[in-house]
């Protein structure tokens, strides 16, 4: 027996409590054995409890090492990371709108209501009095009115300021109550006022984006991305303002949309509204001239009679063309503005802007072709962009053959700006159409659109159009390294069913740069009126096309399109082709 | 106070003279911590669940505090044949309410761990651990003939099935953190009961494997790790706020009811309580609580160290590993020493389970750990 016995001095060990019993099946001889084999196995035991003890005893003092550290070390010391309390995502039942770079255009923030109970209110004078200290805006009589009224609700003001409520509050007038109300708010105010448009007072969409996509908008959580870029959309807006107010212009347009995907980044219609207080604003300045308008464009359709001879095979850049003598056809006459002696070759119509030249190369296409290819452009249908305010483009029906011709330069059918825009990317692009958009494209994806023209006429009529800006009567729009290509244009208004002489709109349509064009963009400006610096012109070439230069010079590097520093011997050599033709007959007309 | 003379030999005086009276005040004096961190952290949570009186948690939970108490001294007065006994009646008990909870439980915070029993909420896997760690005790007490660990014999089988039916169940819920509570008291009885070196090496690379099987099995687990291993981690929200309080409690703390981050904290009276009690009370207070906790562990330790009988070393060794375990990964936890993982402070966090159920395995420790002359040899 190799018990160990207890001193039965011990104080506090007490006799046997608790003696347990020894196995039953154990005999004598397994006894000792199990008892010596028992004490191994105790001993290990105890070891091992030691090893598990050690092991406690480490991890109880790193945990007062840590405290240690963590309460009395750690003091001052820099946070892991920067935070600030983040607001909770706020269910306010509409979505919210913002540009393809995330930044808000329209929010709908909580804002408390005033109503008033007029059984309740107990002394409806005095509480109007009262009420006009805090809402000056409203008048003691119409207060009181509504405050005496027999109805048991009456509204007093909707879309209160916080600074507002906490003075009526204060105010403490029984029978007044507030109601939670969303309020949609455009934080850049007009900036973007035609395209993002405005709600009513209860929140449904009237105009723009906010219209077309009324119920997509409703109780979506996740912001609604469109394809404006704020930044573009300033710059547009303070060239175009600037513009108008340089030539006293009654209004303008502008546009610059993605030549690769039909995105518009910019879009602006100016005089423009705060969509904030859309009732405020004249109807003219609700009125998107951008989408919504539509315009006889003058020389900017010649790009597309060009092309479309160019495309067609019925002309070469070679071809020349008498311009010497107006046509005249019934009791209409076609003239040049600035006319040119002798035969232009087919670059030099375009460059000069030559309408006699232009009806000539339309003559040979045919009406049916010019008409076929004007619908192949979309030119014969409402923009698909997703507004409502799409214009109807007007053309003449029948289609005779004056009409064939005054179209060939841009009169005798309007269209809306957006529609021209998407025209000529198409024309820049390498020859094909995609849809108008103003919502986000995911990037990197190829956006489906259908082929106009050929690889080949899109590089010559690029060239082209490179060409009236290097040498032609687009010069002012030359936005220095960006290549920019395009074509002027300045259209007569049709007032009262006549030609106005005075009324006219002054446009530029290009793409920029002319190497490879990533965005176009259009500037109209309505009814300019010459000046001084402009020797009194108000054409396209003086009053659209320096605007297009400055809009360039700034959204180029925005846009990442990286400057090129060409010789400019080299471009030359580039439009040599074009050039030699045109330089040829120069010296053939001298 | 109640005195005994040594020659009393009533049931409670000889409770007295015989059992660890150390060890039995520190319990005491966690209740204490306990009753008065509870008061502070509380009312904050009682006004987060709302509609509830500011007090009402905290005088439940002190209810509690006395039933523990009376419970704990009930338990101690056990023999530890009695105990053995109880252990494994009790343990079949919570398997049964454990397979209930799978199918009647209240779902809580993503998990079934809970069983309303006549109108009172219970977590059968809170009393399941000490009935546990006991019963395997006595199934791995027993030796072949020749004193080495028992390798084929049923109790050993009976064991590892009673491991896999706990676990099972428990990862079910899903309890990740109960489930390896058990497996450590398993391990831990299976290493002290003379499991070869070879094995408890394979063992443990077994559940290494294990944890890094339900970082990618699991995804609420592998969501803790990667909030652990990434302070910018969604997840990462709680064990910053217990950090910021304890910075903020420095030596002394700001003062009972000073603390602020505890309105912050959703767990802050229980899973992080001892954030509570760093904020509020400081370093000092804070080093005697991991001390009580420490000072249990390794007193009792050194008195089943001289213990004559295995099934008590291995039965109090299972005990204690569990209420060490649960103490060090609630406090290593709030102190960001490894990932959160949900696990009471015992003694001191909010809970009637989680309170009864370490009254009753403490109880037995003392059961366990009380002075007993001859009585060494087998079970």
């Amino acid at each position: 027996m190799n018990r160990r016995v207890v001193p039965p001095s011990r104080p506090n060990c007490y006799p046997v409590i608790d003696t347990l019993p020894p196995r039953k099946f154990a005999g004598h001889g397994a006894r000792v054995q199990l008892d010596g084999s028992a004490a191994r196995a105790l001993e290990t035991g105890r070891t091992r409890l030691l090893a598990a003890g050690l092991v406690f005893a480490l991890a109880f003092t790193v945990i007062g090492g840590r405290l240690i550290d963590l309460t009395l070390l750690s003091q001052n010391s820099e946070p892991k990371i920067a935070g600030g309390p983040t607001a909770p995502q706020r269910e306010t039942g509409r979505a919210d709108i913002v540009d393809r770079n995330g930044v808000l255009l329209a929010t709908t923030l909580p804002t408390a209501s005033l109503w008033a109970n007029p059984h309740k209110v107990l002394d409806p004078y005095d509480a109007a009095v009262q009420l006009n200290t805090a809402l000056p805006e409203l008048s003691h009589a119409e207060i009181l009115a509504k405050l005496t009224s027999e109805k048991g609700f009456v509204w007093l003001k909707r879309g209160l300021t916080p600074r507002q409520q906490y003075a009526i509050n204060r105010l403490g007038v029984p029978g007044l109550q507030f109601r939670q109300e969303p309020r949609r708010y455009y934080p850049h105010a007009s900036l973007t006022a035609h395209s993002v448009g405005f709600t009513d007072v209860d929140d449904n969409g009237l105009a723009g984006i906010e219209q077309s996509f009324d119920s997509k908008l409703r109780g979506a959580v996740k912001p609604l991305a469109l394809s404006i870029d704020l930044r573009i959309q300033h710059v547009l807006s303070q060239a175009l303002t600037d513009t108008m107010a340089e030539f006293k212009a009654i209004g303008a347009a502008g546009i610059v949309m993605d030549v690769r995907t039909g995105e518009i980044v910019a879009m602006t219609s100016l005089p423009d509204f705060d969509p904030n207080r859309p009732g405020d604003a004249p109807a003219d300045a609700r009125f998107n001239r951008a989408s919504l308008g539509v315009y006889e464009m003058g020389s900017v359709f010649k790009i597309f009679t060009t092309a479309m001879a160019l495309d067609g095979g019925i002309v070469t850049l070679d071809d020349r063309y008498d311009t010497s003598k107006p046509i005249r056809i019934g009791r209409f006459t076609i003239s040049d503005f600035k006319p040119k002696n002798g035969p232009l070759s087919v670059p030099e119509i375009l460059m000069y802007s030559s309408n006699i030249g232009t009806a000539r190369i339309a003559m040979d296409v045919g009406a049916l072709m010019q008409r076929e290819f004007l619908e192949r452009l979309g030119l014969m249908l409402p923009s698909t962009v997703e507004l409502s305010e799409v214009g109807h483009p007007m053309m003449p029906s029948p289609w005779r053959e004056i009409n064939m011709l005054t179209i060939s330069y841009g009169h005798g059918m309007a269209v809306s700006p957006i529609r021209l825009v998407s025209a000529v990317s198409a024309i820049v692009n390498g020859g094909i159409l995609r849809p108008a958009t103003l919502l986000r494209q995911p990037a990197n994806t190829e956006i489906p659109g259908t082929r106009v023209i050929s690889e080949q006429t899109s590089h010559q009529m690029r060239q082209l159009m490179r060409l009236v800006v290097t040498h032609g009567t687009g010069k002012k729009a030359n936005a220095d390294g960006y290549m920019v290509g395009g074509k002027t244009g300045t259209a007569d208004k049709l007032i009262g069913g006549k030609y106005a002489r005075d009324a006219r709109v002054a446009s530029f349509v290009g793409a920029f740069p002319m190497t490879e064009p990533r965005y176009a963009i259009f500037v109209m400006v309505d009814e300019p009126k010459g000046n001084a610096s402009t020797y009194n012109y108000a054409t396209g070439g003086w009053v659209a096309a320096p605007a297009v230069r400055r809009v360039v010079e700034q959204i180029g590097p925005l846009l990442g399109v990286a400057p090129i520093r060409t010789n400019p011997e080299d471009e030359e050599s580039e439009l040599l082709y074009v050039r030699a033709s045109a330089k040829a007959e120069k010296v053939a007309a001298n | 106070m109640i005195r005994f003379a040594r020659t009393d030999t009533s049931l409670l005086g000889r409770w007295w003279w015989t059992v660890d009276r150390w060890t039995l005040a520190a319990v005491v004096c966690l209740m204490g911590f306990g009753a008065l961190l509870i008061l502070t952290a509380s009312p904050v949570a009682a006004d987060r669940i709302g509609g509830l009186g500011s007090f009402q948690l905290a005088q439940r939970q002190i209810v509690f505090l006395f039933l523990g108490l009376a419970m704990l001294i009930g338990v101690s007065l056990l023999d530890p044949r009695t105990l053995r006994r109880v252990t494994v009646v009790g343990l079949a008990v919570s398997l049964v309410l454990l397979a209930l909870t799978l199918f009647m439980g209240a779902e809580i915070k993503g998990a079934t761990r809970w069983l309303n029993v006549v109108g009172v909420s219970v977590q059968p896997s809170e009393l399941a651990k000490p009935m546990f760690a006991v019963t395997l005790a006595w199934l791995l007490s027993t030796r072949n003939s020749d004193g080495s660990f028992p390798t084929h014999r049923p109790e050993t089988w009976i064991a590892i099935a009673l491991w896999l039916a706990l676990g099972g169940l428990l990862l079910r819920q899903p309890d990740l953190g109960q489930a390896f509570l058990v497996s450590a008291i398993f391990g831990v009885e299976l290493f002290l009961a003379g499991l070869s070196l070879q094995l408890v090496g394979l063992f443990g690379l077994v559940g290494g494997l294990g944890l890094i099987g339900a970082y990618f099995a699991l995804p609420h687990v592998s969501a803790r790790i990667n909030g652990f291993l990434d302070p910018t981690a969604a997840g990462s929200y709680q064990v910053e706020r217990s950090i910021e309080a304890f910075m903020n409690g420095g030596l002394l703390g700001r003062g009972p009811g000073e603390g602020t981050v505890k309105a912050l904290l959703p767990d802050s009276h229980s899973d992080f309580i001892f954030a509570v009690a760093g904020e509020e009370f400081g370093l000092l207070v804070c080093l005697m609580i991991t001390g009580l906790y420490a000072f249990i562990v390794l007193r009792s330790f050194s008195r089943l160290i001289q213990e004559e009988n295995l099934f008590v070393l291995l039965a109090g060794t299972g005990l204690l590993t569990q209420f060490g375990l649960q103490a060090l990964i609630n406090m290593a936890s709030s102190l960001h020493l490894m990932p959160t993982k949900g696990m009471t402070l015992p003694f001191i966090s909010y809970g009637g389970s989680s309170m009864l159920a370490m009254a009753v395995g403490m109880g037995m420790v003392l059961a366990l750990t009380r002075r007993r002359i001859g009585a060494g040899g087998p079970v």
